[in-house]
């Protein structure tokens, strides 16, 4: 080979680097055979030991049928480009035509987009959305403080920059949610969107129906943050109030992407029909060959950022493929009967975590009002130590809202899902009334 | 043969192994929150969703199935022992808010990530939250951002890029609130050094700049272009989409980057999964490191000497740009592109970009002797090069697009086309290091062929492609105005 290009050596092949910037030697670990990454990778991977988790907090531990990732993980699908040429990508086309279908569906909503990264940047796209439909200069974007901590971090580092003013609600200390009143402040203020999380963060239900009539009365679009599990149960973004959301978007997490400590998961992003070509991200599209045969291609490209360059709705390129590859298989198994009896089952198991946990003298619930699978709880000893306890001892309790809410400080935040059984239930509040009862030192 | 899953329904039809035990008790949610109908999901059998999405991903090119010279976009093997490892249970069970202490296995893997990383870009700092390159682009300029204002220094706002470079990188600058001016390309493939010159002032906010450039060279005066960046008080962000080139041998903040994102699903073999998930890591100069998106994995040593891993969050980083993922990234791709680096070790790093240089240079000598036209043929060609069919053009009427359609029925994925848009009718190709001789001797008989055919036979390459082969294909040329101009982008019954 070297013969033919003409050269004597490899390093004449790199001949244009200039010498002054050729890398010194590099401090890099010696190479490892196939048999010895697995020995230290396994090594690794048993002593993280994960137990019996009752966190959720944005990420749920639920079961993943065996198909999902058996078909997912084939090569065809998994070692795939991006599907430009379309006539070489039909697979993945057409299951991402039925995963837009399956989201616009969960969501209510006219159309979706073939994936952002996940939730949080789902989000923080969807604000960008909102700004660009409403005109620039914008009004305000009001963002309640029960979306998750992680997702307004979020969206605060990707409006920083911008002419875009998001403004945080406070919520409701009795009910744990967004209240009218909280929202009265900005009436007759320009207001260009409210974003509305259902479940909220701390598992509580908001008033959406009421929350988007006040959007729409104020002239202001309606983002919903949803997590599509609970869409099998609870109403859909799009039959919100009178008029339903304007967009929909969450993480797609709990549709068969394993915890993986946070990712990849994956980010879905929906739309009524007038917002479809604000919409960021690759977009797939119906369309016919020659011979008038069926096929699918990505659309809409005037969009994106190879195409418009600076003036493009995002710069997102790379998405999360082969997780909504995941999702559509993990939906197709369920099918509505499983998706809306998963739902229905964490409720029911967090409904009766709560019980268990609360029956545990100290131990209280804080907010009043109806609740998805999640719940907030208050306990009677500092919070880090006792979850330092119970996971020594083989339970994760759960996420302690401290972190991300001072005012909270005594408190955690409890999931459920279908995957805990009553044993389990048990098994987490013997535990904590042991913990809690335990003197401390 | 277009069916959908949704075709496949049944009213009467459910999986119920699927369905969990629900105790009988009421749901007891106010009506008002409920939805009214179940969601619309397909109803069908398991071995009928086995069977539809076996078949859909037989309808794929892919890495493991088809040779894949898609330039800039490094489409090497994708090592199975990658996938297998970060699947085991440990690691694919991990709760991303569980403590600390259950998760010192993957933190340790990460951490000795940032540290390769780190090592390989010649850079003081990483963190591994951005998803994609876009997204650690994204990352890169808000902390230029960051920097500049920092130091009060707030007129910065323009970002210069060249004229070739990906369309990721001016919208990222116009993301980050940045408007964009574009430098000109010389005649050799490199920077237009003067123009550079006249550019750079107070406003500017810094470079973006990929090299080896996307005209498939390198840029010999870069040490003399960051001089210049700098000089004028900008800083210089690496785009990495083509590191693969040199890695191991050239490093960004050698060269006085002071940003850098990496491919990881390029340059570290992590799948892409049909379009994603990627991850786009950054690092970062000393002066850089202060704004750093979280959070970072940080290592010190506990009471008892032993080495501990745990989060950097906005608490110990407070200038950080902030968070830019709703937990710490893609870790699962991250962790593949550990095992993969701690499996080719420091020599193996430089036999990537030596291999895939090689490949590149011997496409492109046989394309030469072939009689084909290449964009910079007095340049080396780094890990890819551009064809230009110009010539074929103005002498057989045939275009790009007819031929990367026509390669696909010769078993061959496109190279990337008309980009950069610079170069009339171009592919850029790229055949990775992965690639044995034969697969690239088979595409330049393949090319020569089809430029045959577009002598005797020119109608069966424009409308190509007839028979593309995979199991059950044989689209023609899709109809992209059609599917823009009236968007059918859901199922209906």
């Amino acid at each position: 080979m070297l013969a033919t290009i003409g050269i004597p050596d490899m390093e004449q092949l790199f001949e244009e680097i200039p010498l002054d910037l050729r890398a010194p030697a590099l401090d890099l670990p010696l190479s490892l055979g196939e048999m010895a990454i697995g020995r230290l990778m396994r090594e690794r991977a048993e002593g993280d030991t994960n137990g019996l988790c009752f966190i959720g907090a944005g990420a749920y531990e639920h079961h993943i049928p065996a198909a999902v990732w058996e078909i997912a993980a084939r090569g065809e699908f998994m070692t795939a480009y991006t599907p430009y040429q379309a006539e070489a990508s039909q697979g993945t086309l057409r299951l991402l035509y039925e995963f837009q279908t399956m989201m616009a569906g969960l969501t209510g909503m006219d159309a979706g987009n073939a994936s952002m990264y996940d939730g949080a940047t789902g989000l923080a796209e969807a604000v960008l959305m909102a700004a660009r439909a409403t005109g620039n200069p914008g009004g305000k974007i009001l963002l309640p403080e029960s979306v998750h901590p992680h997702y307004r971090a979020v969206v605060r580092t990707m409006t920083r920059d911008l002419d875009i003013e998001v403004v945080e609600i406070p919520f409701d200390p009795v009910e744990g949610r967004m209240s009218l009143k909280a929202l009265n402040r900005f009436h007759g203020q320009k207001v260009a969107a409210l974003v509305i999380p259902q479940p909220n963060f701390f598992g509580m239900l908001e008033e959406v129906d009421t929350l988007t009539d006040w959007a729409r009365h104020e002239g202001a679009l309606v983002v919903g943050v949803v997590n599509p599990l609970t869409l099998g149960l609870l109403k859909p973004p799009g039959q919100w109030g009178g008029s339903g959301a304007d967009i929909a978007c969450g993480d797609g997490q709990p549709l068969g992407i394993p915890l993986s400590s946070g990712g990849p998961y994956f980010g879905f992003l929906c739309c009524k029909q007038g917002l479809i070509r604000q919409m960021p991200g690759r977009i797939v599209g119906k369309t016919t060959d020659p011979a008038g045969r069926t096929g699918f291609i990505l659309t809409l490209q005037a969009r994106e950022q190879h195409i418009r360059r600076a003036k493009a709705t995002s710069n997102i390129c790379t998405n999360q493929g082969l997780m909504t590859v995941a999702a559509s298989i993990h939906l197709s198994l369920l099918g509505p009967d499983g998706l809306v009896q998963t739902a229905r089952v964490c409720h029911i198991r967090t409904r009766a975590l709560v019980e268990k946990l609360t029956a545990i003298p100290g131990v209280t619930r804080v907010f009043h009002g109806p609740f998805f699978h999640e719940a907030v709880l208050r306990l009677p000893k500092p919070i880090a130590p006792a979850l330092a306890r119970l996971a020594r001892l083989g339970i994760q309790g759960g996420y302690r809202l401290g972190e991300s809410y001072p005012e909270l400080d005594q408190t955690i935040l409890v999931c459920a899902t279908e995957t805990k059984t009553e044993a389990d239930l048990d098994r987490y509040a013997d535990t904590l009334a042991w913990v809690l009862n335990v003197k401390e030192g | 043969m277009s069916q959908t899953i949704f075709d496949l329904s049944r009213p009467e039809r459910c999986n119920s192994q699927h369905i969990p035990e629900s105790p009988d008790e009421p749901l007891g949610l106010p009506e008002r929150f409920l939805r009214a109908a179940p969601p619309p999901l397909p109803r069908v059998s398991e071995l009928q969703v086995v069977r539809h999405y076996t078949r859909l991903s037989q309808l794929n090119f892919s890495v493991d199935t088809h040779f894949y010279p898609l330039g800039s976009c490094t489409m090497k093997y994708n090592p199975r022992v990658c996938h297998q490892l970060v699947s085991l249970p440990g690691f694919a069970n991990r709760h991303p808010l569980a403590p600390v202490e259950s998760g010192q296995g993957v933190l340790r893997c990460l951490y000795e990530l940032q540290e390769m990383l780190g090592e390989i870009a010649g850079m003081r700092a990483v963190s591994l939250v951005p998803m994609a390159g876009a997204h650690g682009e994204f990352a890169g300029v808000a902390m230029i951002r960051a920097y500049h204002r920092a130091r009060g220094d707030e007129a910065r706002r323009e970002m210069l890029v060249p004229d070739a470079a990906h369309g990721t990188n001016p919208a990222t600058a116009a993301m980050c609130g940045l408007s964009v001016r574009e430098i000109p390309t010389t005649a050799q493939g490199d920077v237009d050094i003067e123009a550079l010159r006249a550019a750079v002032g107070p406003q500017t906010a810094g470079l973006m700049l990929t090299n080896p450039s996307t005209l498939g060279v390198f840029e010999r005066r870069v040490g003399e272009i960051a001089a210049i960046v700098h000089a004028a008080g900008g800083l210089l962000y690496y785009d990495g989409a083509n590191l693969n080139a040199v890695v191991g041998r050239v490093r960004p903040g050698d060269m006085g980057f002071d940003a850098v994102h990496f491919n990881v699903h390029k340059t570290f073999a992590t799948p892409h999964g049909g379009g994603g998930p990627g991850a786009g890591p950054v690092a970062v100069s000393e002066r850089l490191a202060p704004y750093l998106p979280v959070p970072v994995v940080e290592k010190s040593l506990d009471d008892k000497g032993r080495e501990w891993f745990s989060w950097r969050t906005e608490a110990t980083l407070p200038e950080s740009i902030g968070r830019l993922a709703s937990f710490a990234g893609n870790i699962g791709i991250l962790l593949r592109a550990h095992v993969y680096l701690r499996m080719l070790g420091v020599d193996g790093v430089q036999r990537v970009s030596g291999f895939a240089t090689l490949n590149a240079n011997y496409l492109m000598a046989r394309l030469i002797a072939a009689g084909f036209t290449v964009a910079y043929p007095q340049r080396r060609a780094t890990h890819e090069f551009i064809l230009s069919l110009e010539p074929e053009r103005k002498r057989l009427g045939i275009s790009a697009l007819d031929v990367s359609k026509r390669l696909l029925e010769f078993g061959i994925h496109a190279p990337t086309m008309y980009f950069p848009s610079l170069i009339p009718e171009c592919l850029l190709i790229e055949p990775t290091e992965t690639e044995t001789r034969e697969t690239l001797d088979h595409f330049v008989d393949a090319l020569i062929a089809i430029r045959q055919e577009a002598e005797t036979d020119p109608q069966r390459l424009i409308t190509a492609p007839h028979t593309v082969p995979v199991p059950g294909g044989g689209l023609g040329r899709l109809d992209a105005t059609l599917a823009a101009r009236k968007p059918d982008l859901i199922w209906k019954e």
